[in-house]
């Protein structure tokens, strides 16, 4: 990984400003690469991802759009089909089902359907998650639904390096990448080497290592699920803590290799339970990990409601460390 | 072909090591010819076969330790032609169980599970827990290296059985580091025997226990006078007496004279009677007399004898050890003038029998000299009560004063 590199040079940054080094440099690299989407250039972005592009690359590379996310999302498939290299920014995951006809029926679809004549080489970008109070419409997390499509990818970056280094990465992919982007962590500051660049897109990392239980998560809640190892520590449970990165492909092989090591697990999945990404990661471990287990897989999902709007009730329907402990503990034996 | 498997010698019973076979490939056998020599917890065992034919191969090296259920042999019965030269390859034998790849695409090879449950020919009793809970984990490493979950205490949630525990487990049973012992008694293991039979039969059998003190006077003068024509090695010992009149007690009240399993009562078509032998240095062991109710006083003394001495040299066979179907314990020759028994699960009753004392003893209005026996019956409440209990000692102690009824 590259946080494991030691470069002499690193520099304070926060996530925000990692994604938007990382949109700096794509547009620098490669011509065909233009961003798109709702507020992204004279606002700079609802979340101020973008903000200062416009000026610095003009209205050719950074393109407002109105209102209808079917329609700039169709707009990039067409360009990336004829040959550019789109970045799509979807406000929310919420408002990215207005595109999923799109995404799904087209984006994913024309490869296949064409024979292999067209691919899709598009990226597309959108905040998920809850903690912002934006409610129930703004705040859910539906990045396992876009795990279920074949023919995508779906990435979950949760550190400065993938922040800034995904994109790239993605972008060189022949078919569709969908980047999805925790809101909690636009503001996160860090380290970062100075000369971070792209990152694999298909390896899941072990952020902390462990013997007694793999702890297993992605995006937001990854520093939730650090947070509660490090509490676990004190009480002599060394959590091992597995950042999936890429939801689709999932990297099994790391999966099964912590599972193997600690017999216990446990999925932190900021999305709703049934039918959820922690699901199918639990399953795949009883599928090709059975008898490493040593008791029953443990999950922390969201609670089933519309995200609520009141903070209390916001921080008590999603994932939190202390229910990430909870469930390790209750996963050991030593609730 | 049939498989002549490591039988269960009861319900502590979850493995045995075999030591000695006492035929040969290619030897013909008949029903309860002893073939083998198996060493438990309760001492070496000969093990007799069930099914008649002809010996066929060895599948089990000798003093390997195997669990219940494992088949040590293969016999070909009689009019199986013997076969061309390829014959089909028996399942090998666990402890070993065959690799399996670590956690790999898509793992589909079915579990392999050792027979440790697996039923073994003669009835037996049921094993002390039915289906532990226990981790996939667990299982796998149980089954590497040869543990039957059901000697394995569980620390997890609801008593689960978890990877440490097998671990522990593991190295328990790998401390005593193979210690050259003569095939024999282990004093130890015995007791924990005894300790996991007796826990359980006070965790699960209600006992209810009755008393009865009968008049024996008319028993020892008949014996006397029937052994001063014998020579001492012949003589019965007052100690036959009882066991014949429990025996034949049983045959008339069979709701004692059977087996309490998976909730319900099974009474058993023959008596065997368990005698309960103690074992110099402090172990016990109730090995049945066949057909007690069928035999003679000459031939159960004599059978009685035969099975001490065999028990004390530690030399019981298999169907001795397993079969009881109810016991009968004497604490006289102690000085005991009375002793509550605790069941042996499965059997459902235990007569005690304590020593011969002279008493002042009321007969016809007049006060005299008695030889008088306590009696008490420890019985199972989840088959009988207390009156069918006290018909059933009451029949004994009729017996005991016929003794030309015995």
């Amino acid at each position: 990984m590259k946080q494991e590199t030691i470069k002499a040079e690193t520099i304070e940054m926060t996530y925000r400003e990692a994604v938007r080094q990382a949109l700096r440099d794509a547009i620098k690299r490669d011509e065909r690469v233009f961003l798109m989407g709702e507020d992204v250039g004279r606002y700079g972005g609802c979340y101020a991802v973008s903000h200062g592009l416009l000026a610095e690359f003009g209205p050719e590379r950074i393109r407002d759009t109105p209102l209808s996310e079917s329609g700039f999302t169709g707009a990039g498939i067409g360009a990336a089909m004829a040959g550019m290299r789109p970045i799509v920014e979807l406000m929310t995951v919420n408002f990215s089902l207005l595109a999923l006809d799109q995404i799904l029926n087209t984006a994913a679809a024309v490869r296949h359907m064409s024979g292999n004549q067209f691919g899709v080489p598009l990226v597309i970008r959108m905040a998920t998650g809850a903690g912002r109070q934006l409610a129930a419409q703004h705040s859910h997390s539906l990045e396992g639904w876009y795990a279920h499509i074949p023919g995508i990818k779906v990435l979950a970056p949760a550190t400065l390096e993938d922040g800034r280094g995904m994109l790239w990465t993605a972008l060189q992919d022949p078919d569709p990448v969908l980047i999805f982007e925790n809101v909690m962590l636009y503001n996160m500051t860090g380290k970062i080497a100075a000369d971070a660049g792209p990152v694999d897109i298909d390896k899941a990392a072990v952020r902390r290592p462990g013997r007694d239980i793999s702890l297993i998560t992605y995006g937001g809640s990854l520093w939730k699920t650090l947070e509660a190892a490090t509490a676990l520590a004190a009480e002599n449970i060394e959590a091992e803590v597995i950042d999936l990165r890429s939801l689709r492909p999932l990297d099994d092989a790391t999966i099964m290799a912590s599972v193997a090591k600690t017999r216990h697990a446990v999925i932190i999945d900021e999305g709703w339970r049934s039918g959820s990404l922690a699901a199918e990661v639990g399953m795949r471990i009883v599928e090709e990990a059975f008898w490493a287990l040593d008791a029953p897989i443990g999950r922390v999902c969201s609670e089933e409601v519309p995200i609520p709007y009141p903070r209390h009730l916001e921080n008590a329907a999603i994932p939190q460390a202390s229910k990430i402990i909870a469930a390790a503990k209750s996963a050991l034996g030593r609730a | 072909m049939v498989d002549f498997r490591m039988p269960s010698l009861g319900a502590d019973m979850d493995a045995g090591t075999l030591v000695e076979w006492l035929v040969k490939p290619g030897d013909w056998v008949k029903r309860g010819d002893v073939v083998a020599v198996v060493e438990t917890q309760k001492g070496a065992i000969e093990i007799e076969t069930y099914q008649p034919g002809q010996i066929e191969k060895f599948l089990v090296e000798l003093n390997s330790k195997v669990p219940v259920g494992t088949p040590l042999a293969q016999i070909r019965t009689e009019g199986e032609a013997k076969p061309a030269a390829v014959a089909p390859a028996p399942p090998p034998a666990p402890p070993v169980a065959p690799p399996r790849a670590a956690p790999a695409a898509p793992p589909i090879t079915p579990p392999v599970v050792t027979p440790v449950r697996a039923p073994s020919p003669p009835p037996v009793a049921p094993a002390a827990v039915a289906g532990a809970r226990a981790s996939p984990a667990a299982r796998k490493l149980a089954e590497e290296r040869g543990i039957d979950l059901s000697t394995v205490t569980g620390s997890g949630p609801g008593g689960a059985i978890t990877y440490a525990d097998v671990e522990q487990r593991v190295s328990a049973v790998a401390a005593p580091p193979e210690k050259k012992r003569p095939p024999g008694l282990d004093l130890d293991a015995m007791r924990t025997a005894i300790a996991a039979a007796m826990a359980r039969s006070k965790r699960e059998i209600p006992h209810y226990y009755l008393e009865h003190q009968v008049d024996v006077t008319a028993s020892e003068h008949w014996l006397a006078q029937k052994n001063a024509t014998l020579p001492p090695d012949t003589r019965v010992l007052f100690g036959a007496l009882p066991i014949k009149g429990v025996a034949l007690a049983a045959r008339r009240y069979p709701a004692f004279n059977g087996f309490y399993r998976d909730n319900k009562f099974e009474p058993a078509q023959a008596v065997h009677v368990g005698v309960a032998i103690a074992i110099r240095g402090g172990g016990l062991t109730a090995p049945a007399l066949h057909d007690a109710d069928q035999l003679s006083l000459d031939d159960l003394m004599s059978r009685m004898r035969d099975l001490i001495q065999r028990t004390r040299a530690g030399r019981i066979r298999s169907s001795e050890m397993s079969d009881p179907t109810i016991t009968v314990s004497s604490l006289g020759e102690r000085g005991v003038e009375a002793l509550y028994g605790i069941i042996y699960p499965p059997q459902v009753a235990i007569v005690g029998i304590g020593k011969v004392v002279t008493r002042p003893w009321v007969i016809d209005g007049a006060i005299g000299p008695r030889s008088v026996i306590t009696m008490t019956l420890s019985g199972d409440h989840r088959v009988t009560d207390g009156h069918a209990g006290a018909l059933f000692l009451a029949e004994i102690g009729k017996l005991l004063q016929e003794p030309e009824k015995l």
